[in-house]
């Protein structure tokens, strides 16, 4: 940038800055089409499963009667259902304290390639001021009726 | 009577800033003349008032008072008395009168004590202040009252988030508040300079030391917040790209970027306009993270106002005031000349890559918070994490980084590489040593392999401008660079290594039982129930031996808060200088085990160290700005005193 003056330099640099930020846009816009995790209820993943490798959302309410603790005690099987259709969920961890049957829970991880979704992390109803936005919709009254649909 | 005197003191501040407001922006035309006098008397008296008024919401507090309406929503008088307190500022109408009183005490204080800019520029710096400070207050006044009475009082009141008690946090929201408002000095400073066309070095100089100071309490909120996340969630991060935590890192962002290019426009000369535009966008940063954050539209232990009329009024506050920055600037950006030129290999050739990255990675940041945001208008719901922030951001900031390993070292105006051939053959070894024996460990994903050897690099790199020269005499500025970016190296390290090394185990553990996770060996002694002022909780009691060593105790709890009901982890940390051993205890199986997930996270720790020194560093580049002014003030001080002495 020898030689230059002042006012071509200054030109120079905002067309830098401007190149660096619209390179810095695209970019960003191409990688949240592909990296951000889309929000799927049991349905969803029926009609149009995700891709094994995609990290996904699966929202919806835990089943009544399908907990299940395995010999390890820290692996949890159980089945998150929209009232129409369910899928099974397997988690290793702690789970949240209000995660019980009949409750709304969300679900990040992966669908597995047995059709069985493998949560890395459980999002539960935490108190009456916090809870994962994707229940927000999923008001009680929704809520029992699924409820009562599903532990029939 | 406290809850009335504290709504009449907000109601005269924001009369006075309104005054301070007209007067400021006459006194600036011709009609005016005169009222320049009234505008800095007015900012100060405004702050007080502002002052007093949060002072009574604080006594309120203190009192348990259950006749005002915050009061008995928020606290509870079973609460230890600094979580009373601390209940002033966590909850909505609390926390913005906190935000209006910073904002009016750094008014009051640039009124107080700023001489240097010619009084044009400091009376447009202060109606803008107090254009912005109306704002809010109206907020304050017309839809977030925190002084409202309830009639009949309330028996008991409601308590706050056990989440939310905890001491770290107690002073959590006031420093990343003074770090946010802060900047709406920077701000106030763009638009006077703007008005006024006084685009100068000076002008830098004079805000520098402002940016500084945010810039230090938000880099300490920062740090604060990301180990307050980590050992009270017990999910063992400690940053999870969570909009909330991007709302603060977004300002920080834009800080780091002005704070750079104000010491080009300084010393230089140079990045007139551009600093302009920075000031103008850190604090819309600041303003972006509170309407997030505030409004209700993002559902978090953050979120206190699920109330569609408040989140439009800051939306309306937002678009008005960046707004008319962003037109302003736009008119008058082209009126202001052009600086001095510089090389592309120079000390300034390498800001401008930093501040070209900072944005970038500021833009990648706020294009993914607000995309979930984006999509759901849309119908469609998606979350962003890790797997878009990590690598998009990387991008940018991995070049950035390998400038900041060299770019100290380069000279003002001109420089060739040639002649910082020695350092910069050091910190590429520094690198390659590192590249090495990662390399040598295996196992090591690309990101974090990156940071490691980028961490190394720099920790040579930032501290070689303090070779050949005499430390003692070494100006404190200097050593405000050097010690922030080592800390930049510091928290590099151990983020990189915590995300490369980190182990985990799993278990469901009978009394008796061991558990290996790392180098740790960890056996579970009991789990007893035990009592706190508010909450009861199981606790485990655990012994943990270092590589068969000294067995250390440590007690994770599960707890149970009774106002509001609530259930959290109490996780338990043992803390070595070459790491940590993190412990959560969760639910009892149906056999009686206790489920347990242990973590060993080498050099974790070394993320907050980091995150100080960064501050330290900020620290002493202000104490260095701040006392270079103090000799400046006496030096002009006695020369005019020699012309008075000369004149008799």
């Amino acid at each position: 940038m020898s030689g230059m003056k002042p006012k071509h330099q200054r030109l120079v640099l905002l067309v830098i800055a401007v190149a660096a930020l619209i390179g810095a846009g695209l970019l960003a816009a191409w990688a949240l089409r592909n990296q951000a995790s889309y929000f799927y209820v049991p349905s969803d993943i029926v009609a149009e499963p995700p891709a094994p490798d995609k990290a996904v959302r699966l929202g919806g309410m835990v089943q009544v009667g399908s907990i299940k603790t395995a010999d390890d005690g820290v692996t949890v099987h159980f089945v998150v259902s929209d009232g129409k259709v369910t899928v099974p969920v397997v988690y290793a961890g702690i789970v949240p304290d209000l995660f019980v049957e009949g409750s709304g829970v969300v679900a990040e991880g992966k669908m597995g390639t047995d059709g069985t979704f493998v949560a890395s992390n459980l999002l539960a109803k935490h108190d009456e001021n916090y809870m994962p936005r994707e229940l927000d919709d999923m008001t009680d009254a929704q809520a029992r009726a699924t409820v009562s649909e599903t532990s029939e | 009577m406290i809850a009335e005197f504290g709504l009449a003191a907000l109601w005269l501040a924001a009369a006075l800033a309104a005054l301070q407001f007209l007067a400021g922006i006459l006194a600036l035309g011709e009609k005016g003349a005169g009222l320049e006098a009234v505008v800095r008397p007015v900012a100060v008296v405004q702050a007080v008032l502002c002052a007093l008024a949060f002072g009574s919401l604080l006594l309120l507090f203190a009192r348990t008072d259950l006749s005002v309406l915050l009061v008995a929503m928020n606290s509870h008088a079973a609460k230890p008395m600094v979580f009373k307190i601390a209940g002033a500022w966590g909850n909505h109408e609390g926390s913005m009168l906190l935000w209006v009183t910073v904002m009016s005490l750094a008014g009051g204080l640039i009124a107080l004590i700023e001489k240097r800019l010619p009084e044009r520029t400091m009376l447009a710096t202060l109606a803008s202040q107090a254009f912005v400070g109306l704002g809010f207050y109206a907020f304050l006044l017309f839809s977030s009252n925190p002084f409202e009475r309830l009639s009949p009082p309330a028996q008991e009141g409601m308590g706050l988030n056990p989440l939310l008690q905890d001491i770290g946090l107690a002073f959590h929201p006031p420093t990343l508040y003074l770090g946010y408002v802060g900047l709406s000095v920077a701000f106030s400073f763009a638009v006077g300079a703007l008005l006024t066309r006084n685009v100068t070095p000076e002008f830098a100089r004079v805000m520098r030391p402002w940016v500084l100071g945010a810039w230090i309490f938000l880099t300490v909120g920062i740090t604060a917040g990301s180990y307050w996340a980590y050992y009270e969630l017990g999910w063992g991060g400690w940053w999870f790209w969570d909009p909330v935590e991007n709302a603060s890192l977004m300002p920080w962002l834009a800080a780091t970027a002005l704070l750079h290019s104000a010491s080009v426009l300084a010393s230089r000369d140079a990045l007139r306009t551009w600093t302009i535009m920075l000031g103008v966008v850190a604090f819309s940063m600041s303003m972006i993270g509170t309407f997030l954050v505030r409004s209700g539209i993002l559902t978090s232990v953050h979120a206190f106002a699920v109330d569609p009329e408040r989140g439009g009024f800051i939306l309306a506050l937002l678009a008005l005031y960046i707004g008319a920055a962003l037109i302003l600037f736009a008119l008058r950006a082209g009126t202001v000349s052009e600086g001095k030129h510089f090389a592309a290999v120079s000390r300034e050739g390498a800001l401008v890559i930093n501040n070209v990255a900072l944005s970038a990675i500021l833009g990648i940041v706020l294009l993914g918070t607000l995309y979930p945001l984006l999509t759901e208008a849309f119908g469609v719901r998606v979350s962003v994490g890790p797997p878009y922030f990590n690598p998009v951001s990387a991008i940018f900031a991995a070049p950035m980084l390998v400038v900041l390993a060299i770019g100290p070292l380069l000279r003002w105006r001109r420089d060739r590489l040639a002649r910082i051939q020695k350092p910069i053959i050091a910190v590429f070894l520094a690198g390659l040593a590192g590249a090495i024996g990662v390399f040598a460990i295996g196992g090591v994903e690309l990101l974090p392999f990156l940071g490691l050897v980028l961490s190394l690099a720099i920790a040579v790199g930032s501290v070689m401008p303090l070779k050949g020269r005499s430390l003692r005499r070494l100006p404190l500025t200097v050593w405000g660079m050097v010690v922030a970016h080592f800390g930049i190296a510091v928290a590099l390290f151990g983020m990189s290594a915590d995300t490369a090394f980190t182990q985990q185990t799993l278990i469901a553990a009978a009394p008796g039982d061991k558990a290996v996770v790392g180098p740790w060996t960890v056996t579970l002694n009991s789990v007893d129930p035990v009592a706190g002022p508010n909450w009861t909780a199981l606790e485990g009691k655990m012994s943990a031996s270092y590589r068969g060593g000294v067995e250390h105790h440590i007690a994770p709890q599960s707890r149970t808060f009774w106002a509001p009901p609530q259930q959290t982890s109490e996780s338990a940390l043992l803390t070595r200088w070459n790491g940590q051993l993190y412990a959560v205890i969760g639910g009892a199986t149906e056999d009686g085990r206790w489920q347990l997930r242990l973590w060993w996270k080498p050099f974790v720790t070394f993320i907050w160290y980091g995150g100080l020194l960064v501050a330290l560093g900020g620290f002493l580049a202000l104490l260095g700005r701040i006392s270079t002014d103090l000799r400046r003030r006496y030096a002009t001080r006695r020369v005019a005193e020699r012309k008075a002495e000369g004149a008799v």
